[in-house]
């Protein structure tokens, strides 16, 4: 409850108007010794953010100009700039155009996934009674709290090749030839295995937070909308969705930022990548370049693009969100 | 919003045709079995820690057990390690939360607070702070700590220091962002009042402000212990050869064998990995999701 009380007066205050705010406060002491203290306060929490994330996202980008193996790394060689050299062989090899496609399929699916399962289940939520939503709830916190690799661990060996309950359930119902079949040795299968895994554990914040924003639509418009004939469907459609647009471009884009770099599922559920590599992605691409290749530059660059291309689509997307936001 | 909530608040639509919904039964019972399979991998996990070996490499798995056994635990805490893994996992996200509770709100309180210039534009910077893809910051950041650890070694690699510190900056950003909000909400006529009665800017920030943004350092907390409860990139890439100070993720993997999975340790590692996160998660969802409501709307 006092969290309530406390987060709904700041709903007066957004953040476009915090000259108004400050200007009603009355002054205390002298601009200059606020100017001091606010210094004081936020030099421990910003000298760390430059130290360890400033600077290395420079350093990013530096490192991927340059031949940079095992011999620079341990001193024994000199740095060899290439400037765009990385870029280019990057560029012309087939492997990394694959695992790029791999890197937005697999984040659509897990994406669209998340969303779609997070909906429709508090769509679910706001029209039952206490008791089975509270199970329903209590379900997806689980879920949502169980760390990444004891969930891949546990899907792993759900859908593990002897061992597994799904292949002994599915060649129990009929399907002979899921006795023994290995989900990870199909580059389609071990993605499909790892998405369920990550739409399981992504799903309740999108359905948390869609709950929220329907149980804060007022009742008379979804009555009105019930009044003048809208079938339960259309009300949803019609009705809700447009009003949760804000919540939902939210949990989109923190869904495309969490599914695109997606690193440590993949690693454990496909053993670093799968089978020849068939379901590498981006982050764990960059990480066994650097790291089992010893390439520290080319993983600086699959780093740098895989930077860039999140801030395009996040970019390209709220530009998107904002045309049709207009248009309707 | 509360989900716990016992009442006569009905569903969206269920207002709309008292007495007459025949639908809504279905929807209970879809509830109730959608909720049993989300759960389902979980009750899996825990009823395998528990299960005896042979129950387990068996091609015909039983969704229960007769015979329940401390025997995975005992392996797990007594071959490999664990229990030290356990600990340095502790010691890691404890001491990030600690420490990012008390920079994140003094950064909060600067910047609600206060006024000077420049303001807007960090304010800008922590929101695209919060934008960095930090996986991809694993490579220049080892070779940071490695060159840190020449100079301090309890921060270099292959120690815990390392991962305190990076976890510490990944939390900050949207731990500041969140707190923001909660310190906004506090009314400046109470700071005035304090004032009033002689208290100076340090007490007032302390003794008043700390324990009234309360709800939104515990939803601050958890995320941040989350996240570094559950780094596997990190712990990876810097503890390469210090075995001991391996956190839990890694200690987990250990029991993947080329010669077969030892599935049952597996699962007894993850159920203890799980447990303490679900009980913060159990304890605070309310005020995570207010939390997460409070910092969206902000």
């Amino acid at each position: 409850m006092t969290t309530e009380l406390t987060t709904e007066p700041d709903a007066k205050n957004p953040p476009g108007a915090p000259t108004t705010r400050g200007a009603r406060r009355p002054r205390r002491g002298s601009g200059n010794g606020q100017a001091r203290a606010a210094a004081l306060y936020l030099a421990p929490a910003g000298i760390l953010l430059i130290a360890v994330m400033a600077y290395p996202l420079y350093q990013l980008v530096q490192l991927s100009l340059y031949e940079y193996g095992q011999a620079q790394a341990s001193g024994g060689a000199p740095l060899e700039f290439l400037g765009l050299g990385n870029y280019t062989t990057l560029l012309g090899d087939g492997r990394f155009w694959m695992v790029l496609l791999n890197t937005c399929g697999f984040a659509a699916v897990c994406v669209l996934g998340s969303l779609a399962v997070g909906i429709v289940l508090a769509v679910l939520a706001s029209r039952v009674r206490w008791l089975p939503r509270t199970l329903l709830f209590l379900a997806a916190l689980g879920a949502w709290a169980t760390p990444a690799v004891a969930g891949s661990t546990v899907w792993l060996f759900l859908f593990d090749q002897d061992f597994g309950l799904v292949n002994e359930v599915l060649s129990g119902l009929g399907w002979q030839s899921m006795s023994g079949f290995s989900w990870t040795y199909d580059r389609f299968t071990a993605f499909a295995l790892v998405a369920g895994e990550v739409v399981w554990c992504s799903f309740p914040f999108v359905m948390v937070t869609m709950y929220a924003g329907i149980k804060a639509v007022p009742n008379e418009i979804v009555e009105a909308a019930s009044l003048d004939g809208a079938s339960a469907w259309r009300t949803t459609r019609s009705v809700l969705l447009p009003m949760l647009r804000p919540l939902l471009v939210i949990a989109t884009i923190q869904s495309i930022i969490w599914d695109f770099k997606i690193f440590t599922q993949i690693y454990v559920m496909t053993d670093g990548g799968g089978i020849a590599g068939q379901n590498l992605v981006l982050n764990v691409y960059a990480y066994q370049e650097a790291f089992a290749g010893s390439n520290y530059g080319m993983g600086s660059a699959i780093g740098v693009v895989m930077t860039v291309l999140l801030l395009v689509i996040t970019v390209i997307y709220l530009r998107l969100q904002r045309g049709t936001g207009e248009s309707t | 919003m509360t989900i716990t909530a016992r009442g006569p608040k009905r569903g969206v639509t269920g207002r709309v045709l008292p007495g007459k919904r025949p639908g809504r039964t279905l929807a209970e019972i879809a509830t109730v079995l959608v909720a049993a399979t989300i759960a389902f991998p979980l009750y899996w996990m825990v009823l395998t820690a528990f299960k005896p070996a042979g129950q387990i490499q068996s091609t015909d798995p039983r969704p229960w057990t007769l015979s329940p056994t401390l025997e995975n635990f005992r392996q797990v805490f007594t071959v490999d390690n664990f229990g030290r893994y356990f600990l340095n996992s502790v010691v890691v996200a404890g001491v990030v939360v600690l420490i990012s509770l008390v920079l994140s709100f003094l950064a909060a309180v600067a910047l609600t607070r206060f006024r000077f210039r420049g303001r807007t534009v960090l304010l800008v910077m922590i929101l695209v702070a919060q934008m960095v893809p930090v996986e991809a910051l694993t490579i220049p950041l080892f070779f940071l700590m490695r060159s840190v650890g020449s100079v301090a070694p309890w921060f270099g690699l292959n120690h815990l220091g390392s991962l305190i510190l990076v976890h510490l900056a990944f939390s900050l950003p949207f731990a500041i962002w969140m707190l923001r909000g909660f310190v906004a909400a506090v009314p400046t006529e109470l700071e005035e009042a304090a004032t009033l009665d002689g208290a100076g800017r340090f007490r007032f920030t302390w003794q008043v402000l700390f324990p009234l943004v309360a709800p939104g350092l515990v939803a601050m907390s958890v995320l941040s212990f989350i996240h570094a409860w559950n780094d596997f990139l990190f712990a990876k890439t810097f503890i390469i050869s210090a075995t001991e100070n391996q956190t839990l993720p890694l200690a987990i993997l250990v029991f993947f064998k080329p010669t077969g999975n030892d599935w049952g340790a597996i699962m007894a590692g993850s159920t203890l990995m799980t447990i303490p996160v679900l009980v913060f998660f159990v304890f605070v969802q309310r005020h995570l999701v207010s939390g997460i409501a409070g910092a969206v709307k902000a």
